[in-house]
Order: C-alpha cells, then structure tokens, then sequence
C-alpha cells in the first residue's frame, strides 16, 4: 500500500517535468512553465524572501525568457543550485536554463557540454580586506590568509594568481556566500575574495562599509551568463535573443512605462521589428512575434534591471562600469536584431 | 537473683540524628560521600555556574519584537545597557512558516501539511495500540483536539476543517465500536497523505492504490489455479501493467467527470521541517516493506539471494549518507532512460529509502534471530510454507520486539535529513537558516537560528526515544 | 512407504520448477539472478545513451590532470600543480586523521562519561545524563555548524597578539596571548602547534619504486624494538613470579627501556620545536591545524562519546552484581575490582556495539563537506568532481573507498573481538 505515494509521485513528477530530450523549447510551451536554474541565494542576483518570492538581476532575466516564451513572466519556477550542484542541474534536464552568476570558460564549454549564449554581467575576480590591515595591493598579500567559496572559477584563478606573484597565502574554503562574510567580518580570514560585484555587494551591506577597501587587482576576467545545454541551438538563440532584446531596448530608449507610446509613434525600422509591429522576426524562432515585446513589458529594459536589482541606490550600489552600453563606454552590446 | 530494671512501657521513638535523615542525609550520601565524590560535586556545581552566568544574561535580554537584527541590538543596549548581549527571536516572526513549511510552500494552503501530521498520529495509533480502545481514543482525541487549534490558526477553508473534524470524529466512533477496523485507516493514509502535501487530482492517488487491488484480485483468482508464487508474480505483472497503461487515463477520465482536486505543490516547494519529517516518514515507511524482504532474502538458504541481499545491505551500510545524496543529486540521473526526469526530491527520497532499508534490514535480522528456534520448527510442524510461516508465525513476532529498533533507526534517519542540504534542498538547520542569514535584516544573526532549530529537533528527538526506551521496557517484561 | 520412496524416481518433469519444493528454490533465484541481470543490463544501457548525449564517456583519465586548486590542510605535500589524485590522497588521509583521533577521543569521553553515569554522586550523574541527552537527540551537523562557528568567532585574531612599540612604553599586555608556556597559538583561524624539527636528519634512501625516510625508520624501529623489550621484562617477571610467588619490581627497568632510547636517538638526531611566531598576517612556523579539521574532531567526538557512554554504561550494568560482590569477598579493592573483574567481562559486551559506532564516526566524516573540511567528500567528491564534471566516475570512486575503509574497520575490529571473547570450552 505504501508503495501507492511513490507511484503516484512518479507519475505526477513525469507529468509535470514532461520530457527533455525534445527541444527545450517545446517542452517548456508543453508544460507552461519554464524552470530556471538559480542561485539558493545572493543578495541581489538572485533571492528568495521570507514568503519564497524571487527577486534578483539573474531572475529577472529567467522572468523575461518567461515573458518571451510563454506571454507570462510569472510562469517561472527557480530551482536553487548550489556551485556544485547547478551544471548537473542543467545537464540531466532538471532545468531549461541556469542564470546564476556562472562564468563563461572554455572548459565549461567544451567538457561539462554547456552553452552560454549571452553575458549578462562582466566581472572580474577581486579582493576585499579591512583597511586597517595597510594593505593597498593584492601582491602585498603574502602570507595572508584568504576566504575563498568552493566550486567556482574563483579558486582556481587564486591558485594561478599567486604562484604567478610567486607569493604564498593560506587558503579557507567556504561552502557559501554568506558563511565567507561571517568568516572575513570574524577575522579569520585577512582577505575575501570572490567576483567584483559580489565584494561590492558585500561591502554595501557591512554596518561599517567605510573601514573595507577591495583592492584594485582584477585578477581574472568573469563574464557571467545565463547557460543552456549544448547541442540543443533553438532554445539556445531563444535566450540569447531575449536578453540582447534587452539590452537593444535600452538602446532604443524603450522602457517598461514607454512600450506602448514608442509602438504607437516610432519609425525606426529595428525597434518595430523587436517590437514585433512589423516582419516576423519572433516568429522565426518559435515564438509569438510580440515575444521580445512582452519581455520587455514585463522587467523593463537591461538598464532597469540593472538599477531595479543592483544599481547605484540600492544595497549592492555597483556603478554600470564594464556594464555600461558600448554607446557609453562600456561593453554590452548588442548584434542588430534584423 | 536480683530483679533487674525491666521497662514495662515502650519510649517514644526519638527523630534520627539531624545528620542521618532529610536533606543533610541525602546530600551527604549522594553528594559529600568522600573526598572524591566531593571534588566531583564541587566541580559540577562550578560547572553549572559557569555555564548558566556566561548564558543567562543573553537568554535573559531575549528580544521577539524587531525588525532587523540592528533594531534588536538596539532594544538590548537600550533595556540592559551599553555592551550587554541578548538573543533576538525577533527573526521568527517573518520567517516561521519558513522554518516550519519552507520559504516556498504557499502561505494559503499551510493547512494541508497541517491536517497531514495530525492524521499521521491518527493512523500510527491502530499500529502501535492495536485493538487497545482506550489509548486508541486517548489517541484520537488528542489528535482532534491538535487538528481544531492548528486548522484553526492555520486559517483552513472551512470545508476542509470540517471534513477533517468529521473525519476524525468518525476514526474515533470506529475506534469505539471496532477498533480493529481502524487498520484500513492505515493503509489508506498514505495515499491521503500524498494528496494532502501535494495535491492535484485526488483520482491520482486512488487509481494507484487500485493497481493494488489488481494484484490482490489477480493474485485471489489465480492462486487456485496456478499455485500461490506464479500467482503472486501475474498479479504483480497485473498491477504493473495497470500502472503503466491503465493509470493515467483512468485518473483522467474520472478527474474530468468528477474534478475533485487540490492547488498542484510541486516538491520543490518543500522546505523546512516539513521537509524533514516527509524525507524521514516517507523513508522509513517505504523502507519497511524493503527491509522485511532484505532481511528475509539475508535468512534464506538461496546462496544467490542471501548473496545480492547481503551485498546491497553491507554497500549501503558501509558508505555516508551524504555520498548517497551525491548520487541522487549527481549520478541518479544518468541510470534513468534519458526522458524520466525526477524530481531532487524523489530521487532522495529513493536514496533515502535504501539507506533506511539496509539499516531496517540489520534490526530486522536481530530480532528474527531472537525469536527462539522453536517458533520456526513449530510453523514448520504444522506444516506452513515459508510465506504462510513468515507472515502468521514469525514476523508479527519478530516485528513486535524490533518496534524499538525501528524507533531508533528512525531517529536516526530524521537527524539525517539536515544532510539533504549538501544537495540544495532547504532543510531547516542550514538550510532556511542560510536564507535568513541571506536576508538584508537578519545578517549577522548566528547563535539564534541554530538554537532554535537544534531546539525542535530535541524535542522530537527526545520524545521518540523516550517512547522507543518505554516500550523496550514493556516488552522486556512480556518476555521474562 | 515404497510410494514414499519411488517418488524421487519420477522423470523430470518441467512443472516440477515450481510445484516441488526441491526444485522450487532454483527457479526462484534462476528468476532473481535473471531479473538482476536484466537490471544491470537496463541500467548500464541508460548510462551509455546518458552519456552519448552529453557527449561524455567514462574514463578515469581526469585523475592524471593538474588539479589546479589548493588544500587548506593536507598531511602530504601537496601543491596546486599535482594531479587529481593527489588531491584524493590528500583527502583521504585528511579523513583518517579525523576519523583517527575522533575514535580515540570519543572512546576516552565516552568511557569518562559512562563511567561517570554510574557514579553514586547525583549532581555528576544527572549532569552526564543531561549531556547524553542533549547530545544524542540533536543531529550531528548542528553539533559541526556551532563548534565552527564557536571556534572563529570566539578567538582572538593573529593582530590581537601582536605587541606594538606603543603598549611596550604603555606596558600595556596585548589582547591575546599564546597559551602553554607561548607555544601553542590558538587563533580565529586555527591552531598554530609547536613542530618537531631535526637538525641532522638521517636522510631518505630510494628504492627505486619508493623513497625511504630513514629518520623515520630508525625511529620506528627504536620504539618496537623498546616495546618488545619491555615485554620481555615483563614476562620474565611473570616467570619468576610464577616460579617463587613474588613479583620482582620492574617498573624502574621497564621506564628505561621504554623511553631511554627513543631520547636518546631524538637528542642525537638534534630534536628541537620550532615554535610558531606572529609574522606578517599570521603565524609562520610550527604546524597550522585548521579549525575545520578541530570542529569536526571535536564535534564528532563529543557526539560519537555520548552514545560510548550508553553503550560502556550499558556493559557495566550488564555484568551481575555478583561478580562485583565475590570480588569485593575476595578482597579486592574497587580499582581492581574494576580493572580485574568487571571490565574485562564488560568488553565483551560493550566491544561490538563500540565497532558500529567507530564505523559510524568514520562514515560521519563526510559531514565536513558542510564546513569545507578537505576531507574525502571535500576533494574527490567536491572540487575535483565540479571542477571536470566526471560525477560517476568521482562519486563511485568515493563509494567505493569508504567503503573499503569501512569493510577494513569491522575487520580489524571484529579480529580484536573474537580474541577477546570468552573461548568455547
């Protein structure tokens, strides 16, 4: 008899997770839910409250792919992935998309078989340390001893990074982000490091902000993006189009309030065909021609995610920097949607 | 001869020296016995000392009523002075129903896991006081009691409160009248416990219960004609086959002729104590069934079987749960044809089940050793076969003296669960207390949650192995 | 009965399998080794079509690549340009140093606090009950979380032992200081330990497959060669005893050979601690023992001891009182009494139960992946398997060596109780 609830588990959850070998695309319009990869919590990028409401730069991004696909962005479910735990999450079909402060590396490419189709954040790796330690530079750390987060790029860049200074350092390994913030604001360890916008989110939310300096080394480059499965191209341009989407609609000036007036009175060709006014340009991939329209109806253009999530003024407080557009200097930028 | 003194009348009984009665005499047997048991004393109470002034202060400052952690720090500089310290509960007004449903589990439906834990008593009580109709109505009672406060301040929809009160109420007049009768209770609970937690269809859990009436129907028809072990395995084919073909669209065909259903919960949205105590219930029920037959297969004379039992046992027993939980999160999936995909959950739960059945197996096997050698020659006399022995003779027996030990394992497997957070699943030790710690206004908070949350653990804990330690006791007297 | 007896007899016939209960059994596990096979079949086959999509294939290759990252703590030489499996060994040595130590220690508590259980003072024996309690019915990962997080938050910092120009003309003492005559360090970062350093070591020798540390075979050697000694003192002294009824004293004799050579060969070979000091950031010099390793042992081992002390408790209380009394007639001392009667009849009740519990502890190493001990689970099962994506190959590998260190422990340990069972007369 006991063997009932795990029949009847088994059949729901085939059910609801439907199939994954078909295109990802299909099955997420099948289901009516697109299941995104995320972080089990980062200030900022990706968290959830107390009532399990998910908020964050990355999730709005899985919101817009939502929007995109399926005309809601409310039809989301996050699964939270640890470092560990998030390529597997996304190699065994257990989610359609991981948007998790991942980096973008060869390896990752070409052994663990993912793609990442976009990047949304440019980081580098970086160190934070107490300003009473007098220290002004990364390679005055010899013999320091540094918090680093397991299962990320971050400890092996370390690694590189110190035998290329030909400097020693001790390591503590950390299981997450906030146990590394108890162990550096506890002083065991000398330095924090871990991606630049994760130093400044920290820093932001310390009670004495003014007594942490990060260091000006950026020891690695970190381009963060949302990843999909390799072999499985459709899905893959579905996301990069959504988020370039974004970022094109930034350029354009369209914003989440001004949707409706820039449809009704625009003549600039690009934004009436992102807008899905004229040609068939969502169509092509499998989506409803007013997808990208609906996206950015629903979380506002790349630069109000940014100042929504992690902008100057709120907690974290990161300035656009690498972030910027490539019209302002920085490094997003967008291929013409045509 | 000289008359000597002779007392006619009796003295009255004088007190006994100050030092040989009362506390002083207590104190000194049991405390002041000799220099060495003097030093133990002193040490102790110099232990407690210094236990109880480092920690009541803190204890003593306790805030429940803040909005961040500054605020909470605040309140203590503010009521004890500059530089006292004082624990803040304050984070567990916002996060409650986290600890206790997880952070995702939605607000309106808390009633269902709710009503699921009060009727889990209920239907433990047939088990545990079989045919005993006076603790089957203590029992009872006390559960309809628990369901009308909590419903209650769970807020239920007033339908589902008072189904679950007639329900009960019904569970008790049963008990009153044939208490037996309470065991199909059981065995149907599983399934309303299912649909409780999960929702959905409520045709989905029965039409799967059914795919056990095939069996025992095909099993009944054929037994006669072919023997009970073909029987046995044609029913299982049966049912099989029911699960496979004949399940979804029955299910179907019935949800859409009379829909009854619950909001859909996917078991992602699962966390906190709720969490642990499906992985730990679930566990040991499923492991039950699991670790009579690796216990059994352990006994028998099939070099073949005895060999894949005791390979199964002695592998599971012999590596950590957390590399088990590697497996679910890591390996699981690649021995799954590519298009099954489990949910985390389930595939744990999987891994859970065995760990649970290889160690169940090992209680089992101690208490069928136990029973004595005449039990198995006189099932034998009177010339049962194995199943027929196993069931009427041996196992009620050998279930019975192992109650303890299942107790125990269980204890030990509900501890366990906080492992599952290895794998991203948000059990409430480190689990929803990361969260908490994640949130703007808690950060910083430390001692608190993880006092809390070790705090309800004992609780269970303690209460289950008192309960496993008393009935170790009667049934050691049942015996002498 | 000439029925009874030509029934064997009956040709073979194919309902026979499973009518007859002689043949019965066969069919049976024919069926299950059937069944099971099939089961590998199945799985093996969703592996490769698994694998095949993703594009990947077993291979245990990975284990020969650099592994790139660092180990807080490892007992080997280890750098971030050895392979992977280097790091696994790395691991595994750091799990059998804690599994190591958390035994002894949770044997030394537990038989303490067992002991203690018993006693006839209430304060003490309620206290230990409390202790028990507590301990058992809270999981053991809480017990990991708050002795890590007692042990950073609540030590100094390396800066706090500093002593700076100023608090010398102040006179001030600085805010922390060593402990144990300033050899030991305890700070927020770990436990900075006293390393012996030799001046002229004796070198190492190279077998071509292994190099040999001589220093440490000389001392190896010196220490058996002293244990034999003192043996033989003592069994001659059992000779004599037997002999003449008198025990000669030994004591003295067995003291210099235990330890007189060992000094001797230490003082030769130059012994001397290298003491840590504050340099820098931190402590240089002596041994770094980090806290992640200390929590888990002491965690560990405060849990492990707290059902030692059932199980010791439960031994004592197991023997009968009349073997304390007939000893105790007999006119033995209560230390004798417990050293000659009750403990070694208790052994035998407490010695199999304290083997599962060993086995448990070891197995509950693993929980150090929740505080990034670098234990097994930490390296192999952690970084090395994140960081190539080889989950099957890391995570059976893992299996599969606990394994084996369990299979070993219950060996061990089930060869040390069958000797000192009570043999079959």
């Amino acid at each position: 008899m006991e063997k009932s609830v795990f029949f009847g588990t088994l059949a729901a959850t085939a059910l609801v997770s439907g199939l994954a070998a078909a295109g990802t695309l299909d099955d997420v319009k099948a289901r009516g839910e697109l299941i995104c990869g995320s972080n089990t919590g980062l200030t900022g990028f990706g968290a959830p409250d107390a009532n399990g409401n998910w908020s964050g730069f990355d999730v709005d991004l899985c919101r817009a792919v939502a929007a995109a696909v399926l005309g809601d962005a409310n039809k989301v479910k996050f699964v939270p992935t640890t470092g560990e735990t998030r390529f597997t999450a996304l190699q065994s079909g257990e989610v359609d998309l991981l948007v998790r402060n991942s980096t973008w590396t060869a390896s990752r490419d070409s052994e663990l078989a993912l793609d990442f189709v976009a990047v949304n954040y440019y980081d580098g790796q970086g160190f934070m340390v107490k300003k009473d330690l007098g220290v002004s530079s990364a390679k005055e750390l010899d013999g320091a001893t540094v918090c680093i987060q397991t299962g990320t790029t971050t400890e092996l860049n370390l690694a590189d990074f110190f035998k290329e200074n030909n400097i020693s350092y001790q390591p503590v390994n950390v299981a997450d982000d906030s146990e590394a913030q108890r162990q550096y604001i506890a002083g065991a360890c000398d330095a924090f490091t871990t991606d630049a916008s994760g130093l400044a989110a920290t820093r932001a939310t310390l009670p004495d902000a003014e007594n942490h300096i990060i260091l000006p080394e950026i020891i690695s480059k970190e381009p963060l993006g949302p990843v999909v499965r390799h072999g499985d191209n459709n899905w893959g341009d579905v996301v990069r189009w959504t988020y370039y989407a974004l970022v094109i609609a930034e350029e354009k000036g369209i914003t989440q309030a001004n949707i409706e007036e820039v449809l009704a009175s625009t003549n600039d060709e690009e934004v009436k065909r992102l807008l899905g006014a004229s040609g068939d340009m969502a169509a092509k991939f499998g989506l409803d021609n007013a997808a990208f329209k609906n996206a950015i109806a629903a979380v506002g253009n790349y630069g109000e995610i940014f100042a929504r999530n992690i902008g100057e003024g709120t907690s974290i407080n990161l300035a656009r920097g690498l972030n910027a557009l490539w019209t302002q200097g920085g490094l997003q930028y967008a291929p013409p949607f045509r | 001869m000289a008359q000597g003194f002779t007392r006619t009348e009796m003295l009255p009984a004088m007190p006994p020296p100050v030092s040989e009665s009362g506390t002083l005499k207590w104190l000194r047997e049991n405390l002041f016995s000799g220099w060495l048991n003097s030093t133990l004393t002193a040490a102790a109470t110099l232990f407690i000392a210094f236990v109880a002034w480092n920690s009541f202060p803190w204890f003593w400052h306790s805030v429940w009523n803040a909005g961040s952690l500054n605020e909470c720090r605040q309140i203590v500089t503010a009521s004890a002075g500059e530089g006292a310290t004082g624990a803040c509960w304050a984070f567990l007004r916002p996060w409650w129903g986290a600890f206790i449903f997880g952070h995702q589990y939605p607000v309106d439906e808390r009633w269902r896991p709710v009503l699921a834990f009060g009727l889990l008593f209920a239907a433990l009580a047939p088990v545990l006081f079989a045919g005993q109709k006076r603790n089957l109505t203590i029992i009872l009672a006390v559960v309809a009691a628990f369901l009308v406060l909590t419903l209650y301040l769970a807020s239920a929809p007033s339908l589902a409160f008072a189904l679950a009160i007639l329900g009960v109420l019904a569970l008790l007049a049963l008990a009153q009248v044939q208490p037996g009768k309470l065991l199909w209770f059981t065995l149907a609970f599983p399934a309303l416990c299912f649909w409780l937690l999960w929702g959905g269809s409520i045709w989905t859990p029965i039409v799967a219960v059914a795919g056990f009436g095939v069996l025992y129907l095909v099993f009944r028809l054929a037994s006669p004609v072919i023997g009970l072990a073909p029987a046995a395995g044609a029913g299982f084919v049966a049912a099989v086959l029911w699960w496979m073909f004949v399940d979804a669209p029955v299910a179907d065909a019935l949800q859409s002729a009379i829909p009854i259903q619950l909001l859909w919960i996917a078991s992602d949205k699962f966390g906190g104590f709720l969490l642990s105590i499906v992985i730990g219930v679930t566990g040991i029920t499923f492991s039950l069934p699991l670790g009579i037959l690796l216990a059994l297969g352990r006994q028998s004379d099939m070099p073949i079987v005895k060999m894949l039992c005791v390979i199964f046992i002695e592998t599971i027993r012999g590596v950590p749960l957390i590399t088990l939980l590697f497996v679910a999160a890591f390996v699981l999936g690649f021995f799954l044809p590519p298009q099954a995909n489990f949910d985390l959950l389930l595939r744990v739960l999987i891994l859970v089940t065995f760990f649970a059945a290889a160690y169940l197996a090992e209680v089992l096997r101690g208490a069928l050793a136990a029973l004595p050698r005449g039990q198995y020659e006189a099932a034998d006399a009177l010339g049962l076969d194995y199943w027929r022995a196993q069931r009427l003779v041996i196992l009620p027996q050998a279930l019975k003296i192992s109650i303890p030990g299942i107790v125990s394992t269980f204890i030990g497997l509900f501890k366990d669960t906080t492992l599952v957070v290895i794998v991203a699943l948000y059990e409430p030790l480190k689990g929803i207390t990361h969260l908490v710690r994640q949130d703007i206004n808690w950060k910083g908070i430390y001692w608190e949650p993880y006092i809390f949350v070790g705090a309800i653990f004992f609780i269970f804990c303690f209460s289950m192995s008192r309960y496993s330690k008393y009935l170790e006791d009667k049934l050691k007297t049942d015996h002498r | 009965m000439a029925m009874a007896a030509e029934a064997p007899k009956d040709s073979f016939r194919l309902s026979m399998l499973i009518f007859d209960t002689r043949y019965r059994s066969y069919t049976i596990q024919a069926v299950v080794l059937g069944l099971f096979v099939l089961a590998i079949i199945w799985l093996g086959y969703n592996v490769d079509r698994n694998l095949d999509a993703r594009g990947k294939e077993l291979s245990f290759a990975f284990l020969w690549q650099r592994a790139g990252y660092d180990i807080p703590q490892t007992l080997i030489p280890y750098t971030n340009d050895n392979v992977h499996f280097r790091a696994l060994l790395v691991g595994l040595t750091n799990t059998l140093a804690v599994a190591i130590c958390g035994c002894i220690l949770a044997t030394i508590l537990g038989v303490f606090i067992g002991v203690l259980r018993l006693s006839k003072n209430w304060l003490v024996s309620r206290l230990m009950t409390v202790y028990v309690e507590v301990f058992r019915n809270v999981p053991l990962l809480l017990w990991v979380l708050l002795s890590y997080v007692i042990l950073t938050e609540t030590m100094p910092q390396p800066r706090d032992f500093r002593v700076t120009d100023e608090m010398l003309a102040a006179g001030e003492a600085p805010a922390a200081s060593m402990t144990l005559f300033d050899t030991v360090a305890i700070t927020n970062r770990g436990t900075n330990v006293p390393a012996p350093l030799l001046e002229r070591g004796l070198g190492t020798i190279d077998l071509g497959f292994m190099s040999v540390n001589l220093t440490f075979l000389a001392i190896v050697l010196v220490i058996a060669g002293s244990v034999l000694a003192h043996r033989f003192i003592r069994a001659q002294a059992t000779a004599i005893q037997e002999a003449t009824g008198v025990r000669p004293v030994t004591w003295w004799k067995s003291l210099l050979v235990l330890f007189a050579p060992i000094i001797a060969l230490l003082a030769a070979l130059g012994l001397h601690w290298e003491v840590p000091e504050l340099k820098g950031f931190n402590f240089q010099g002596g041994i770094l023992v980090a806290h992640a390793f200390t929590a888990l042992l002491l965690a560990l081992s405060l849990y492990t001891a707290a059902f030692i002390a059932e199980i010791v408790r439960g031994g004592i209380q197991a023997i009968n009182r009349g073997q304390s009394e007939a000893a105790f007639a007999l006119g033995l001392r209560p230390s004798r009494t417990m050293s000659l009667v009750i403990l070694p009849q208790a052994l035998r009740v407490i010695i199999p139960p304290l083997i599962s519990q060993f086995l448990n502890l070891t197995k509950n190493t693993s929980l150090g992946v929740a505080i990034s001990y670098s234990d097994l689970s930490g390296t192999l099962g952690g970084i090395t398997r994140n960081q190539t994506g080889r989950e099957i190959e890391c995570v059976f590998l893992m299996m599969a060596i606990y394994l084996s260190i369990s299979l070993t422990i219950s060996m061990v340990m089930n060869w040390y109780n069958r000797s000192v069972q009570l043999k079959a007369r």
